[in-house]
């Protein structure tokens, strides 16, 4: 039991750390769907631990989420590289100033 | 009813116009339109002052509909002689006022139906609110007014209008905001004692605990003296006088301020008259401040428009005083100062506005004997300036001499620092009108012309009503003086006996105090 | 008969008015109409007055209430006239000399393209002074006090063309408007003592009052008769005020309105007379007065100027008397009416020189001018042996009474009168002599001319006047006609016989004309000399004794230190207070905004920080 929160625990600091650290956009959304999905691991292991589907239910809602949110977040990232020739996130600051 | 339809009338008129001003015959003169919906409001104001039984006072007209059960709010309307004292100001003003707002020059002329429209409906809310009987109600509409003031300032006014606009809104939404907080108070009150209800009425039989009333009056008064505009809360009047144009500076200052000296009477002194006499030292002080320093500063301006704006903080000082005296005759004389004081700011801000549109300019120096050019204008520029200087035998100085003698049998002090006030109006009247019209012809001024009827139209009933009131003002005291006299009784303070009675001595009015 | 009293003032008050609506097509007989209204109001009045003298010495004061002018509370003031007395002799005092410059203004201003509103101003200001002398309340009286002082205004500054006329209309609204404040507060005194401002109330209910209260209505009320009747220290205006057409300075700033203030004084004779504080004041003012309008008198060079230092000098004398209480009141009103004659006299005397002389005003310019304007010396020099108290004419009898009563006040005070007495001699022999005798010193351009008749009718009336007025006083008329009105005047017996009182009082007189001949006979300079080269007696008169510079340092220029230092403070500090508030709201804004740097990952951090913390602190809670 404690391999699955370990393995979803190393999956969410490796996405975290990725989001903070990492330039490309490509990258960092692939970051937070390793977030994503380090927590449907932690919320199925806790649904088998304690026998009900809660956990399964929210996982599903997560992943359907996160599809919808790969849809649009990729047609931002498309967009910005098209017109900046860049998908670098820190390039994109146009609301600032 | 006819209350409801008065209010109603120019607000109608004012979707008519905004709707149909652009559109297809006969609805697209809006100038005419508008000049029509504000003389059937007039009418129905006469009529409602037909139905009123002068000698009898108190509230009359009035009807009452259920609004929102569950605060106590009420749809009521009802006026006593110092409401139907400011209804009459407001239905006489806004005809002349559209008159005048009719030659004025826009700087998008296109505009023009929207800018009647709004001028209209400034008179709706503002004659809605005068005769509203309960504080829900006038809390809604007081705070109403500001909308279509707030769109004639900020879209409408000169250069620096929308610093003026949204200082002008800022400034009366704090006010508005304490009161409100005020009114929830009131109704927490009210709720507690029994059924909650904002009525005047029953506003009137709360029983509170001294420092709840002292409170709830410091919220009233707040908007109050912000409106008003009493010393230190005077300083959006001036920017919002100087960029506005002259017809809504006139509803401004001589329609939607007298909302604040009309509270306070009305409301205030009904539903706090403990809180009222305890404030009534400081409230005094800082009237005579408002005197003192509004004329000082009127003295010092460059900008005519901005001197007016400062007459009028010193003229409302006078009628502060005179509610806060609480003697029946500095009342009734501060109610009829509300009135005359409309009147006489109504034709300076309509005679200066067609001379700063005829030179393009506001500043005074900018101006020189311009009487030889224009003997008309300055003829209304000196009258209009002599009933501002409360020159006796027009009827400026009746009110404020009333108001004068009655705060002197309560405080000699308070009434001797403000009769100074006499001497420096004098001056910036004076003043004014030596450096614009008198003298050599300035190079500069010579492009000046005449008033044409359109003006002459909307300032010769001001002009009437000055001089006519200043000597038979008797017909509109009739009319305030019943319901002076109950609000003096409510107060409780009663007058002061003369000390020496002498045997020709005038019938005294009835005691007050309870 | 007495109830269409009002009829005197409504007549005048519509014509004028009219005119001012009706417009330009009034023009051409505007005059006309105007100068009737006011033979009408003349008419009525003798009418009024010969009534009066054929009724009972009981019945001879007529009250007419119009209408309830205002009624609110406890305060009640009716619109109401009194004809008695001492109103009757002031309605034909002010319609009669005002009649005569209505016509004489007609020759005067006939080139002056405004002189329909020149003499509707003049219905205004007759209209208004009758207001102000029927009045049978304080408050009628005050309506009546400043329309005056606004007729005045318009009148000064006629020529508004002109900044200096301007300037003077202003000066002299504002320094009235001085007055008025004491006026107002005597006004509200009187309400809130006795509830009325009924003059015969007020006067009759004094003595149940306290002295304070006499003492302060009686101080008041002569703030106010101080401004209007340009005493000192409210005294400044009048001399600047000679900007205006000469038949105004006749009408309003010598014959009539000035000599308000001492009216009132007059008609509150129940206050003075329950105060001798105030009395004592009103004494003090007027002889001050008198002795500083003669000194300035005695130095301009202005024709205009020197008579109103004059009219100064001659309203302090009357306000002395009234300040006498009884025993001077009727004569007070005596010396103000022969004074109403040969000052108007000699104003429209000066305004007919000017007229021959192209509207130059410095005497230094004049010079045997008897022979070119004839009638207007013979009429001038009547007016003049009636000022210095030649024997026999007006002034003459009006004076002598009043340095009478003076002596048998106190010797000083006499003394005071009688020195005045004597400079007046000399100030006016000097205007005479450079005037009308001596060598010609007229401008190259100046061919002076005899006015036209319509002038020198008036002339000759009020000329005669001047002299033959002082047949008032025969058989000790006017004490007893007023007596009703003022009080009984108690005789004082003085030191020494009457008849060598008079005799002094012209000795004195004999030698001020004797220096004045003496001095200004021949060898006067055609030219003002400088300041400089003149002692600093005449400087002082020159500069009407550094009242203006005076009034400059303690009133005026405070008041506009004071107003630009406000004006700064409400923009810095009141709207500073305001608007700071709103900049430091924004300043805080502005310092909120500094960490959205725009940047994902920073937001990031922030976010993962936040979530850090809340866990920690679950952590710490569930663990405690």
């Amino acid at each position: 039991m404690n391999e699955y929160l370990s393995l979803s625990l190393i999956l969410f600091t490796i996405g975290a750390v990725g989001v903070l650290v990492r330039r490309n956009a490509i990258v960092v959304f692939m970051c937070i769907e390793l977030m994503l999905n380090a927590t449907n691991l932690a919320f199925v292991s806790f649904s088998r631990q304690h026998g009900n589907l809660d956990g399964q239910v929210a996982a599903f809602f997560v992943m359907v989420v996160a599809a919808a949110e790969v849809v649009v977040g990729l047609a931002i990232i498309v967009s910005i590289y098209r017109t900046r020739r860049s998908a670098s996130v820190d390039d994109a600051s146009l609301l600032k100033s | 009813m006819t209350l409801m339809l008065l209010a109603a009338t120019p607000l109608i008129g004012a979707v008519v116009i905004a709707a149909l001003g652009s559109g297809p015959a006969p609805f697209n003169r809006p100038k005419m339109l508008s000049v029509l919906f504000s003389v059937a409001t007039l009418v129905i104001a006469l009529i409602a002052l037909g139905q009123y039984d002068i000698a009898e006072g108190g509230y009359q007209l009035t009807s009452t509909h259920e609004w929102i059960d569950v605060f106590g709010a009420h749809l009521a309307f009802g006026v006593n002689g110092i409401g139907i004292t400011m209804l009459l100001l407001t239905t006489i003003l806004t005809p002349l006022v559209l008159v005048a707002a009719g030659g004025e020059r826009l700087a998008q002329p296109e505009r023009m139906s929207t800018y009647l429209a709004l001028i209209l409906s400034v008179e709706g809310l503002a004659l809605a609110a005068f005769s509203a009987s309960d504080a829900f109600l006038f809390y809604v509409l007081f705070e109403a007014t500001l909308i279509p003031l707030y769109f004639l300032i900020g879209s409408f006014g000169g250069p620096n209008r929308s610093y003026a606009a949204v200082k002008f809104l800022i400034y009366n939404l704090v006010g508005g905001l304490l009161m409100l907080a005020a009114i929830v108070g009131l109704y927490v009150v009210s709720a507690r004692a029994g059924e909650a209800s904002y009525l005047l009425t029953d506003l009137q039989q709360l029983d509170m605990s001294t420092n709840t009333e002292r409170l709830l009056f410091l919220g009233f008064m707040a908007a109050f003296a912000i409106k008003a505009p009493l010393w230190p809360f005077h300083t959006w009047l001036p920017d919002a006088a100087a960029e506005a144009t002259p017809s809504t500076s006139v509803m401004m200052v001589s329609v939607l301020d007298k909302l604040g000296t009309f509270g306070m009477l009305v409301w205030c002194l009904a539903i706090f008259p403990e809180a009222a006499d305890w404030a009534a030292p400081v409230i005094i002080a800082l009237a005579v401040v408002s005197i003192i320093y509004g004329a000082l500063l009127a003295i010092g301006q460059e900008d005519m428009r901005r001197l007016i704006a400062f007459t009028s903080v010193s003229h409302f000082g006078f009628i502060i005083m005179g509610i806060f005296a609480f003697t029946t005759t500095s009342m009734s004389g501060a109610t009829l100062y509300m009135f005359n004081h409309g009147i006489s700011t109504a034709a300076l801000f309509l005679v200066t506005g067609v001379m700063i549109a005829r030179r393009g300019s506001a500043l005074i120096k900018d101006f020189g004997g311009v009487q030889k050019i224009a003997p008309i204008m300055s003829g209304f520029l000196l009258v209009a300036g002599l009933s501002s200087l409360s020159l006796p035998g027009l009827a400026p100085f009746i009110s404020e001499f009333m108001v004068l003698a009655g705060t002197y049998t309560r405080s000699i002090p308070a009434a001797a620092i403000a009769t100074l006030g006499i001497v420096l109006a004098a001056m910036y009247i004076l003043i004014m009108y030596q450096r614009t019209m008198t003298g050599p012809l300035s190079d500069d001024a010579r492009g000046v012309t005449d008033l044409v009827s359109r003006e002459k139209i909307a300032l010769a009933p001001m002009v009437v009503l000055i001089v006519g009131l200043g000597f038979f003002p008797q017909p509109l005291l009739n009319v305030i003086n019943p319901a002076i006299d109950t609000v003096a009784s409510h107060v409780g303070v009663g007058d002061p006996e003369p000390k020496t009675p002498t045997q020709i001595q005038a019938p005294v009015a009835e005691e007050g105090g309870h | 008969m007495f109830d269409l009293q009002w009829l005197l003032i409504a007549v005048p008050l519509i014509s004028g008015l009219g005119l001012l609506v009706w417009g330009k097509e009034a023009d051409a007989f505007g005059h006309l109409i105007a100068t009737a209204a006011s033979v009408f109001s003349f008419i009525f009045g003798v009418v009024l007055f010969a009534d009066l003298m054929g009724s009972e010495a009981t019945d001879r004061s007529h009250t007419a209430n119009l209408f309830t002018w205002i009624d609110a509370g406890r305060f009640h003031v009716d619109m109401s006239f009194t004809f008695d007395q001492l109103s009757g002799l002031f309605v034909l005092l002010i319609t009669g000399v005002g009649t005569l410059i209505h016509i004489y203004s007609i020759g005067y201003m006939e080139h002056d393209e405004r002189r329909r509103r020149f003499f509707s101003f003049l219905n205004i200001f007759i209209a208004a002074m009758l207001t102000l002398v029927l009045a049978s309340d304080y408050l009628v009286l005050f309506l009546g006090w400043e329309g005056v002082g606004l007729a005045s205004y318009l009148l000064i500054g006629f020529w508004q063309h002109k900044d200096s006329a301007a300037a003077a209309a202003k000066k002299a609204f504002v320094v009235n408007r001085v007055g008025d404040v004491g006026m107002a507060l005597a006004i509200m005194t009187m309400f809130a003592q006795f509830g009325t401002s009924s003059i015969a109330a007020v006067n009759g209910a004094i003595p149940g009052a306290s002295a304070s209260v006499a003492t302060a209505l009686g101080l008041l009320l002569l703030l106010g008769a101080c401004g209007k009747s340009a005493q000192v220290p409210l005294q400044s205006w009048l001399l600047d005020a000679m900007e205006g057409p000469t038949p105004v300075s006749a009408l309003i700033h010598a014959a009539t309105m000035v000599t308000a203030g001492v009216y009132l004084v007059v008609r509150s004779a129940g206050i003075y007379d329950a105060s001798e504080a105030a009395r004592t004041a009103v004494i003090i003012v007027g002889l001050v007065t008198l002795l500083a309008g003669a000194w300035i008198g005695c130095t301009k060079d202005d024709i205009k100027k020197a008579l109103a230092g004059s009219t100064m000098s001659q309203i302090g004398y009357m306000m002395l008397a009234a300040g006498l209480g009884p025993a001077g009141y009727a004569f007070a009103i005596f010396h103000l009416i022969t004074h109403g004659f040969f000052k108007a006299n000699m104003f429209l005397g000066a305004g007919s020189v000017m007229h021959g002389t192209n509207d130059d005003v410095n005497m230094r310019h004049y010079g045997a001018l008897r022979a070119a304007m004839p009638i207007t010396f013979v009429t001038f020099g009547l007016g003049y042996l009636a000022i210095i108290g030649f024997p026999g004419t007006a002034g003459f009898f009006s004076k002598d009474k009043i340095i009478e009563a003076a002596f048998g006040h106190s010797f000083w005070v006499g003394l005071g009168t009688l020195v005045g007495a004597g400079v007046t001699a000399f100030y006016m022999t000097r205007l005479m002599t450079l005037t009308f005798f001596g060598e010609k010193r007229w401008l190259d351009d100046v061919h002076p001319h005899e006015s036209p008749k319509v002038m020198t009718y008036p002339l000759i009336a009020l000329g005669a006047l001047s002299v033959l007025g002082g047949a008032l006083i025969f058989g000790n008329w006017i004490p007893e006609w007023l007596e009703p009105v003022v009080g009984h005047a108690e005789h004082h017996e003085l030191g020494i016989p009457v008849w060598a009182m008079t005799l002094i009082i012209t000795a004195v007189a004999a030698c001020g004309v004797a220096v004045g001949v003496l001095l200004y006979r021949r060898d006067v300079a055609a030219e003002t000399p400088a300041d400089s080269s003149v002692s600093i007696f005449t400087r002082a008169g020159r500069n009407e004794l550094y009242g203006n510079q005076i009034n400059d340092a303690v009133v005026v220029r405070p008041t506009m230190h004071l107003t630009r230092f406000l004006v700064w403070l409400d923009a810095k500090g009141v709207d500073g207070f305001v608007t700071g508030m709103a900049d430091r709201l924004g300043d805080t804004s502005q310092f909120l905004r500094k960490p959205q740097t725009g940047h994902v990952r920073s937001y990031a951090a922030t976010l993962f920080g936040g979530a850090l913390v809340v866990v920690l602190a679950l952590l710490a809670v569930t663990l405690a």
